[in-house]
């Protein structure tokens, strides 16, 4: 198998997809800021028309036109929308959907002219579909290094408008930022991430790549520096990760593989991430919940005693655990092993009972001053 | 006469054209509630998400026409939008990314699957993004002695079901798409309709999966409703409107992809663009075109009521003669020439003024005067 790939090909299409992480990790984090991750969809299968256009202006399969003719319907369909919501009475998502299919349908139309005038045309754009990491050239990843610096040029260029924009834009057009045109350049942007990432992951999944590393670097931390820094990282991980599985193995269309390795890093920030981890939420109600067991079946035990005045009260455990289910015996030992409860031999025949310890009576009182009931 | 119908639905013009048609009606029908709910791309992650279903009932039941198939990519339509939903409540990521994050992963994995087992699948990844419908007349099936292209059958009997759902649950449709706040208090459990709308919206998708592909299914459901969504307010015009699309992009789709030699599911969803392009701009009440003419009337309205309070308020003082002159309307209002002489014609024709020659002074009507006193004074109108 890898005698087919020679080492430099695999280079070349790890440092494509690396690219590709980048940018779109880059780029995405704001799309996703700003609520705008359908608009990406919608922007990502408006390509395919451009992609043919491309095709069919510069007369054979080369990068540069081709993305350019992406670029160029992926801002039609944006404006497409944009037209639609401002001046008709349907709504965004209407819109957006509208500006998708009907886009793709015209891409569609297109393909089959093109394979119907020479069949090897359609075969190379295929590949714009779903991705193919193979068939990526030297010239391909220079003309993606260029989209990308130039991308990564204009975040660094306009950080503060476009972090005050994603985060209050009410406050940004209050403050005489240019907010319409702002607007655009970040709509730009998400197409320039698309753009990029049209020969490896295919027009088709290529908004999924927008959103996923974002996402999952969302979790991870409330800046936003180290919020597009990790985006960055994930989406070169699961870039050169997923386009290496798909060079090495045959038959395996690279955009969905790439998809899925960025799966993997949402599904593990969304669980695992501090604070915002979706297990250790899990987690923490459970102690929560324990806590308060624990909490009442001090306070029972205060009253209890209360009730017979006699602070040495034994309360015996087989009525306690009929009383709470078993869950009781649980919160019982808690208690013992803090030391407001001992276990003693009230009367041998009913088996074990338990008492407050003086600590336990001073904290069951403590709660329950909490509580705001008098104790 | 049974021959000649035999005839007719083997004929592979008109089953695709057929096919075409149900396929827009039967979207059309769920897509009115999928555009009035503003959740229309929810059916975007519906059709792509029915892949992994028929791929997963496919390399289990190793049988290409299960009823499984139903029940499998219906199941994968609403858990989409189940995981989407539950993935939004988290509150980790809005519902807009939720979306884009779950239906993308399942379209991998079913992606994955078919090139992995692309022996055992015979499921090609072009196909499931264009449809064939420009075979759907090879495969045929037999019913009550009349045998007639199996998708035909299948979407036709799609659309019943769809169309039955609508009109027994119509009312609470049609409160739940409105109202579901009230839908809700009421105790129509608008949750229930909105799954089983759900559910019939990925029935349809995996119906019409063969014939026009995942992502062409979006602008079936969406586009008709949509384009009637301008035309109208009523529902059952926009579900009637919604059906004429449908059936108008199969008529006019398929001769030009027949013509032009393309996609001939592509073609019928870009003549359903044209529809609803059209709508935009030509619309009677919502068009572009009719927003502008309305909106030039009330400016020329407008400008006609300032020439009348202008009239009024120098009808009596000493530079009436210079006030109220036809030269005035240019200099005194900065009106363009060609400005005054239209609200000067439309007040004439209107008989709000008069023109006096030999010095054009202009006075008004009686009736221009009542009309410059109800400007003026609005709260002695009537009295």
């Amino acid at each position: 198998m890898l005698e087919l790939f020679s080492d430099f090909t695999l280079r070349n299409v790890a440092m494509g997809a690396a690219l590709l992480g980048i940018s779109s990790g880059v780029l995405g984090s704001f799309a996703l800021l700003r609520e705008q991750s359908l608009l990406g969809d919608t922007l990502s299968h408006a390509a395919l028309p451009g992609v043919c256009l491309g095709f069919l202006i510069a007369g054979g399969r080369n990068l540069l036109p081709i993305l350019l003719g992406a670029l160029v319907t992926g801002a039609l369909a944006a404006l497409f929308v944009l037209l639609l919501t401002r001046r008709s009475r349907l709504k965004n998502d209407a819109a957006l959907g509208i500006a998708l299919s009907l886009f793709f349908a015209v891409g569609t139309v297109l393909l089959t002219y093109i394979g119907n005038q020479n069949n090897a045309g359609q075969a190379g754009l295929d590949a714009f579909l779903f991705g193919q990491a193979a068939s990526i050239l030297p010239a391909d990843v220079a003309v993606m290094a260029v989209i990308t610096a130039l991308s990564l040029a204009l975040v660094l260029g306009f950080w503060k408008e476009f972090k005050l924009l994603s985060f209050d834009p009410g406050f940004a057009g209050s403050l005489g930022l240019p907010t319409l045109l702002l607007d655009i350049i970040m709509t730009v942007m998400i197409a320039l991430a698309i753009v990029i990432g049209l020969q490896l992951v295919g027009v088709v999944l290529m908004a999924a790549m927008v959103i996923a590393p974002a996402a999952a670097a969302r979790q991870w931390t409330r800046r936003l520096g180290a919020m597009v820094t990790l985006a960055a990282v994930f989406g070169a991980l699961s870039g050169v990760v997923g386009a290496v599985i798909s060079a090495l193995a045959t038959g395996l269309a690279t955009g969905p593989v790439i998809v899925l390795c960025a799966s993997v890093f949402v599904i593990v920030s969304l669980l695992f991430a501090p604070e915002r981890g979706l297990l250790w939420a899990a987690l923490r109600s459970v102690r929560q919940r324990r806590e308060l067991h624990s909490h009442q079946v001090l306070i029972d035990l205060y009253q209890l005693a209360d009730a017979h005045g006699n602070p040495q009260y034994p309360s015996e455990a087989g009525m306690m655990n009929l009383y709470y289910g078993t869950d009781a015996r649980r919160a019982l030992r808690k208690l013992a092993s803090k030391g407001y409860l001992v276990k003693t031999e009230h009367m041998r025949e009913e088996g074990p009972h338990w008492v407050l310890t003086d600590a336990g009576y001073e904290r069951a009182r403590e709660l329950l001053g909490e509580m705001g009931l008098a104790a | 006469m049974t021959a000649a119908l035999q005839s007719w639905l083997l004929s592979p013009d008109v089953g695709i054209v057929l096919v075409g048609a149900f396929v827009g009606v039967a979207s059309s029908l769920v897509g009115t509630f999928l555009v009035l709910r503003k959740s229309s791309m929810l059916s975007d992650a519906i059709s792509h998400a029915i892949l992994l279903g028929i791929v997963l009932v496919y390399l289990i039941t190793g049988n290409q026409y299960s009823p499984f198939f139903l029940v499998g990519s219906a199941l994968a339509g609403v858990a989409t939008v189940a995981l989407s939903e539950l993935l939004a409540r988290s509150r980790r990521v809005k519902s807009d990314a939720a979306i884009g994050l779950v239906y993308p992963l399942l379209f991998a994995v079913a992606v994955v699957l078919i090139n992995v087992y692309a022996r055992d699948v015979h499921i090609d990844a072009h196909a499931v993004l264009l449809g064939e419908i420009g075979f759907v007349w090879l495969d045929t099936t037999v019913v009550g002695g009349l045998e007639l292209p199996s998708s035909l059958l299948n979407i036709g009997i799609i659309t019943l079901v769809n169309l039955l759902f609508i009109v027994v649950f119509y009312k609470e449709l049609k409160l739940t798409s409105f109202d579901p706040a009230l839908a809700a208090a009421l105790g129509f459990a608008p949750g229930v309709l909105y799954y089983a709308l759900l559910g019939l919206t990925s029935l349809t998708a995996v119906t019409a999966f063969d014939a026009v592909g995942a992502v062409l299914l979006v602008a079936f459901v969406i586009i008709p409703p949509s384009t009637a969504y301008l035309l109208t307010d009523k529902l059952w015009r926009m579900l009637l409107y919604g059906a004429g699309v449908g059936v108008g992009s199969s008529l006019l789709g398929y001769p030009l992809a027949l013509a032009l030699d393309v996609s001939i599911g592509g073609m019928m969803a870009c003549v359903a663009g044209l529809f609803l392009v059209v709508a935009f701009l030509v619309s009677p009440r919502y068009g572009l075109i009719a927003q502008e003419i309305r909106r030039h009337q009330q400016q020329r309205k407008n400008a006609r009521r300032m020439l009348l309070v202008h009239l009024y308020s120098h009808e009596n003082d000493r530079e009436s003669l210079e006030e109220n002159a036809v030269t005035a309307m240019q200099t005194h209002l900065r009106w363009s020439p060609e400005r005054a002489r239209e609200v000067l014609m439309d007040s004439l024709e209107e008989q709000l003024v008069e023109k006096h020659r030999p010095d054009d002074r202009l006075t008004l009507t009686s009736k221009g005067r009542i009309l410059a006193q109800e400007v003026l004074e609005p709260w002695r109108r009537g009295g």
